[in-house]
């Protein structure tokens, strides 16, 4: 059976990243890396790979999507051109998953909503930001089990992982976490907090994950939900673990969390990257269960 | 050392990091009270709101009694001679506090960041000083830099904007020699309209003497707290500063008498427990451990059974910054189980 073809739009480390789990998809074919730069490593990467590229941004796809058959593409650029990106390859027909803190389509957080964003069958998903992949669906196994007044997520990231646009606009991270973690995660309210942590060898990210919960925690109920979700996760993300939680004081839940990422492209510590490069290609598998008719959810 | 005639700006620390011991429940009456004592004692500068700044109200470092915006409305309508300062560390509060801040009042803004990640800082020292605020880069865990590393940091900080440059000893870990170091490397690079700042912890008993060793190579700011209420064993003693100050000649308005009876009337009686360097916050100073990680280590060794100490030396041994005191429960869980406890 054939796979579905997709487009990598951007050729950095999530676009190059992305480009090895798309390889090893059984229902995804990367054809098309997208750059800006003839001499960037990514395309190099992508042509060793046998990937067609160029370095003429989306406008040097455009003509080719009709011809090589370009179902999914995804946007690793930035924010401020995802729209029109997506808006050109929306036009076409092409399913489009961003990877940029543009959100212009809903936050995608594979095992919470991406059933129900199927079932719509959204043109432009979000992939929220690597912290909020990484711990709403914790916020989502507690809130699943009983109301969560306010939900707080602190997610370390070793400094190397961290690049200069996360850098440039940190508020972003904090904002639209904070935001996909009680509207995603089932919270009343979001916090999120972001530290850069820069010791040698660089620490592998942890994220911990507290909510508050309206009446006493069931403890019992909590623990399952969580447990079951770590297993959810690491489904697409191998390095997904729970080292310390539930923890119970009072009203209070509290989940640590360390993830480590395959190492395809980006070092295993990068937990945080890999976790959206996955979580994107999850979310393509999908789509492409629906256009080849299986269930791949 | 001869600095008879240098004029210092006096930062006080007393109601901003002095909220770590107080679990951030410093009353709303206390602060004012205290704000209008050093006011009148002539500190040209105070900062007011959670310990972990603005937007620090969360489950990981505790929740205020306060809200941000209740402390400085009430610290800045209390104030005749003094400029209200507020603090900010990108990747928990954002330019939306900032600017409430400025909105309210708050005259000087300090952003916040690990020695190392300067970068992060850009967006909030570039509002700040959009805004006309006086605007700081505050290096924290400056032990953790070298003197060439932290110059590089701070010119970063000074491109974005800042016209003031700290350099913080989160840790109460420096030595004198390890200011003078620092401060001259950073002194070196920036410009001379730029000024440099020092904010010392007592951890090792060095608060006055390390902010005497930055005076000499050029700094012209230092924070210190009445009655030294502050994270660990406490920020360099104001009262005991001044009073070093004076019999040096140093000029810093504040009145040496007056400052020691705000600190001995309204600080010491609001304490929950002495401010001294006891064996874990001599652990802190010890290790180079961030200071607010202090009562958090404490209340989870009454948890858990494993002793703070070990906890802190742990944490740092591990490389643990500012900000990561989600890694105290983290950490006295993992070591609980291991030991059998659990």
């Amino acid at each position: 059976m054939g796979k579905i073809k997709c487009a990598l739009i951007g050729s950095g480390n999530i676009g190059t990243d992305l480009m090895y789990k798309l390889l090893r998809s059984e229902v995804l074919e990367p054809v098309w890396m997208v750059g800006i730069d003839p001499e960037s490593e990514g395309l190099a990467l992508a042509r060793d790979k046998g990937l067609k590229t160029t370095a003429d941004g989306v406008a040097g796809l455009l003509p080719h999507v009709k011809a090589d058959g370009i179902r999914i593409a995804f946007d690793a650029t930035s924010a401020y051109v995802h729209r029109e990106n997506s808006d050109a390859l929306t036009a076409l027909g092409v399913k489009v998953i961003d990877l940029t803190p543009a959100a212009i389509g809903p936050y995608c957080v594979p095992p919470v909503n991406l059933a129900e964003h199927l079932a719509a069958n959204e043109p432009n998903v979000n992939m929220v930001t690597c912290g909020g992949q990484a711990t709403i669906p914790m916020v989502y196994a507690v809130s699943r089990v009983q109301p969560v007044a306010y939900a707080e997520i602190v997610a370390t990231v070793s400094s190397r992982s961290a690049g200069p646009g996360t850098r440039k606009n940190i508020d972003e991270f904090t904002r639209t976490t904070a935001g996909a973690v009680a509207s995603v995660g089932g919270a009343r309210e979001g916090k999120a907090i972001i530290v850069l942590n820069p010791a040698e060898p660089p620490l592998i990210m942890r994220d911990t994950i507290h909510c508050l919960t309206d009446e006493t925690p069931d403890e019992a109920a909590i623990t399952r939900s969580v447990n079951e979700m770590v297993a959810e996760v690491q489904r697409y993300v191998p390095g997904y673990r729970l080292v310390n939680g539930p923890v119970f004081d009072g009203k209070r839940v509290s989940v640590y969390l360390e993830v480590a990422g395959l190492g395809d492209y980006l070092p295993r510590y990068a937990g945080n990257l890999d976790i959206m490069t996955a979580a994107a290609c999850r979310t393509a598998e999908a789509l492409a269960g629906g256009m080849l008719k299986l269930d791949t959810l | 050392m001869n600095l008879t005639g240098k004029k210092i700006t006096v930062h006080d620390m007393t109601l901003r990091d002095g909220m770590h011991p107080k679990r951030h429940q410093i009353s709303l009456t206390q602060m004012v009270d205290i704000a209008r004592g050093l006011d009148a004692a002539g500190v040209p500068l105070i900062e007011v709101t959670h310990g972990d700044g603005l937007g620090g109200a969360s489950v990981n470092y505790g929740f205020p009694a306060h809200s941000d915006e209740e402390y400085i409305s009430a610290v800045v309508g209390t104030v005749k001679q003094a400029r209200v300062s507020a603090l900010l560390l990108p990747g928990i509060g954002t330019v939306d506090h900032l600017k409430m801040a400025h909105e309210l009042g708050v005259a000087t803004i300090r952003v916040a960041t690990h020695c190392t990640e300067a970068d992060v800082s850009e967006q909030h020292i570039g509002m700040a000083r959009k805004l006309g605020m006086d605007t700081v880069g505050f290096l924290m865990m400056a032990h953790m830099n070298t003197p060439e590393g932290l110059a590089r940091q701070a010119k970063l900080m000074e491109g974005y904007g800042a016209n003031c440059i700290y350099i913080t000893d989160s840790a109460g870990y420096m030595l004198p020699e390890d200011v003078t170091a620092r401060i001259r490397a950073v002194r070196e690079v920036l410009s001379d309209s730029t000024e440099i700042g020092f904010h010392g912890h007592h951890n090792l008993a060095m608060g006055v003497a390390n902010s005497l060793a930055a005076l000499e190579e050029g700094a012209t700011r230092i924070d210190a707290a009445a009655a030294g209420l502050g994270a660990g064993a406490g920020n360099t003693p104001l009262e005991v500063f001044i009073a070093v100050c004076q019999r040096m000649g140093i000029e810093t308005g504040v009145d040496v008498f007056k400052i020691s009876d705000v600190a001995e009337d309204l600080v010491v009686p609001i304490m929950d427990f002495p401010i001294r360097i006891d064996r874990d916050a001599l652990t802190l100073g010890f290790a180079g451990v961030y200071g607010s990680f202090l009562l958090f280590a404490k209340r989870a060794e009454a948890k858990y059974g494993i002793p703070a100490r070990e906890l802190l030396l742990e944490l740092g041994r591990r490389g643990m910054v500012g900000g990561q005191e989600d890694m105290i429960e983290d950490t006295a869980l993992t070591l609980a189980r291991e030991r059998g406890l659990r």
